[in-house]
């Protein structure tokens, strides 16, 4: 049981920055996901954690002490590697035993606790077998009961299932999610996947280039993304992102065909501001032609089963719609677009800025 | 498991001949030529050879010389390779672990592999010199007790050394790689469980260097068996009283000094036996405690 502080960490290699100024806090039991695309320092962020490797600056707190000067064994972290990093030469029994046999824990009170947590994870049958003679999915598992038997106060997971094959996958993120609900430890989660950070997590916190664009439950991320980056990242299909100025009033988006988009007071726009306009293709709505705030051409759409998505045109910028309903549009068809006035997002054209609510540095000064 | 068949063909031919030949006219034709004068005698002044049977290998076995020289050649070749892969296997893991300046000490250690055998008994002649060097200075405090010339174990231990010395570089090459080769997040997931660098060293690095240990031990005795003739020519001359008379070397001494071909051939053919044996050996037995990933 631990809290996790992490104070104004930066890591560098050589000259080169991975990490600058990065400050979150993980409260005690908490399952947060780290989200963010392939170098944006979040398997950095965790290892730094872990103790494998060193900080450059700052400081990181791990149930109330500073860890920066202890080992990784000092540390009662465990983790989940990407690659499962089983012993190869060790057998399954082994492999989970060898934390408490290093610890020097007796044989009887060894065998116990690996009976105990190896059937928890569904591994009982498997115990004499060599990694190299499990699944993908087997050997995921011994990873896990590798790290549970240890008891420790937080568990660390570096993407443990991008190795895994779609349906296995889903599978395997249930389990995580039920062991930590059992444990009650706390986990910090590192992905590239955005399902599996909305669907774990407690808290997301998507970085970017080694600093940290926002913290927050999926669902406010979802809602109320900080950026333009953030808005791109989580969300599937992707934030349609229109782009234009405001005109004298502040209150009309000019967009790029010269239609008028009209945005409610509440935004921190000033006129003249060159801005980004997000929608969610699930918040839109097909209309007929002068109907909706919008209008658009169509395109095609793509058949989901469940719902479809319609690609539409303004002028040249796509914008996609997923709707339930089946409708019969043709190529070249102007159709008018309408949504809540909630689903709104309005970032600043530079800076990619969400200019509806606080910046991602007065978010993360609040948090610390 | 799929096979390819290849088609006979005339260039497939040409392409191997080169090396073909070069294995027949330097390995088949002289063992052929070995066995041939094994089981038989030339006469003193040339005129042909009369078959013998088995008479030139009861004469070698029934000879006690003989077999000091067999008993030396396995306290060498055990010594050596203990010797040269205890230091490659921890000079490997000092590079590996990247302590300061290993960059330079890789290329250093892998040099005296390019070193021709009767150089670095040369250059070990020197170092064990009596009159000279480190050894002189031994001398001076215990006068006469350090003589290779003199005193057969400092002879041996002298050209285990030499051996050893020169036979670390490769080992160390292949344990280098070996080490490299254990994935990093292995050692970080050991060091997560809380095992400290040794005891990951014993419980990991180890049991995963078994198969190259295994491949290194095979060539290191094989290599120690047939390859100390330089060291052992240039540094003891197979003395003093035998002591270093190596297999190898007495088949050179016997059959090139003494012209006794058919006692030597016999010799050679023992050896390549004893060769075949111990490999064969350790691929039965030591093989099935090794551990491939």
């Amino acid at each position: 049981m631990a809290e996790i502080i992490i104070r104004n960490v930066a890591k560098t290699y050589g000259k080169t920055t991975i990490m600058d100024g990065v400050n979150l806090t993980i409260r005690n039991g908490e399952f947060v996901v780290i989200l963010g695309p392939s170098g944006c320092g979040k398997s950095t962020l965790l290892r730094l954690i872990a103790g494998l490797e060193d900080i450059t600056d700052g400081e990181i707190e791990i149930g109330g002490q500073i860890v920066n000067q202890l080992e990784p064994r000092e540390r009662g972290c465990a983790m989940v590697f990407q690659n499962y990093a089983l012993y190869p030469h060790m057998t399954v029994a082994e492999n989970i035993g060898y934390a408490l046999k290093v610890a020097g824990v007796a044989k009887a009170e060894r065998l116990a606790r690996i009976e105990a947590t190896a059937k928890a994870v569904g591994l009982a049958d498997f115990l004499d077998r060599k990694p190299g003679q499990l699944s993908g999915g087997q050997r995921q598992r011994v990873a896990m009961a590798r790290a549970i038997i240890r008891e420790p106060k937080v568990f660390l997971f570096d993407e443990p299932l991008s190795n895994l094959d779609a349906k296995l996958r889903v599978q395997m993120r249930h389990e995580i999610r039920r062991i930590h609900n059992a444990v009650g430890a706390t986990s910090v989660f590192v992905t590239h996947d955005q399902h599996e950070g909305m669907t774990l997590a407690d808290r997301l916190v998507i970085m970017n280039k080694g600093t940290i664009e926002q913290i927050g439950t999926p669902e406010d991320i979802y809602e109320h993304p900080a950026s333009l980056y953030v808005a791109g990242f989580v969300g599937s299909p992707a934030m349609n992102i229109l782009p234009g100025s405001l005109d004298a009033t502040g209150l009309s988006v000019l967009l790029a065909d010269g239609q008028g988009l009209d945005i409610p007071s509440s935004f921190k726009a000033r006129a003249g501001q060159l801005v980004q306009i997000g929608l969610r293709p699930e918040k839109l709505s097909i209309l007929p032609k002068g109907h909706g705030q919008l209008s658009a051409t169509f395109q095609f759409f793509e058949e989901l089963g469940s719902a479809r998505i319609y690609h539409l045109l303004i002028e040249d910028i796509p914008l996609g719609v997923v709707s339930e309903h089946k409708l019969s549009l043709t190529e070249g068809e102007t159709v008018g677009i309408g949504f809540p006035t909630s689903a709104l997002h309005v970032f600043d054209g530079p800076s990619g800025r969400s200019l509806d609510r606080p910046g991602v540095a007065e978010r993360v000064a609040e948090l610390v | 498991m799929r096979r390819a068949y290849f088609k006979f063909s005339w260039i497939a031919a040409a392409l191997l001949a080169p090396q073909l030949l070069i294995i027949f006219v330097f390995f088949y034709w002289p063992s052929m030529q070995a066995l041939y004068w094994a089981f038989t005698l030339e006469q003193p002044w040339g005129g042909g050879n009369t078959w013998v049977g088995f008479d030139n290998f009861t004469k070698v076995l029934s000879d006690p010389y003989y077999w000091g020289s067999v008993r030396v050649s396995v306290i060498y070749a055990l010594a050596t390779t203990v010797l040269a892969m205890t230091m490659a296997l921890t000079l490997a893991i000092f590079v590996d672990r990247q302590l300061a300046g290993y960059r330079v000490w890789r290329v250093g250690i892998i040099w005296p592999y390019a070193v021709a055998a009767p150089a670095v008994g040369l250059a070990f002649q020197f170092v064990f010199n009596p009159g000279a060097g480190i050894f002189s200075y031994i001398n001076t405090i215990a006068p006469g007790w350090w003589d290779l010339s003199k005193y057969p174990w400092q002879a041996v231990t002298a050209i285990v050394i030499a051996g050893a010395w020169k036979q670390v570089a490769y080992s160390f090459i292949f344990f280098l790689a070996a080490l490299q080769s254990i994935p990093r997040s292995l050692t970080e997931a050991a060091a997560m469980d809380g095992a400290r660098p040794l005891r990951r060293m014993v419980d990991l690095q180890l049991p995963l260097l078994t198969p190259t240990f295994f491949f290194l031990l095979v060539i290191n005795i094989t290599d120690s068996f047939t390859d100390s003739f330089g060291i052992v020519d240039t540094l003891t001359g197979g003395g003093p009283f035998r002591a270093t008379d190596l297999m190898v070397y007495k088949i050179y001494t016997d059959g090139f000094r003494g012209f006794d071909y058919s006692g030597a051939a016999a010799q050679s053919i023992i050896l390549m036996l004893l060769v075949m044996a111990l490999t064969f050996v350790q691929f039965r037995y030591v093989e099935r405690r090794v551990h491939y990933t």
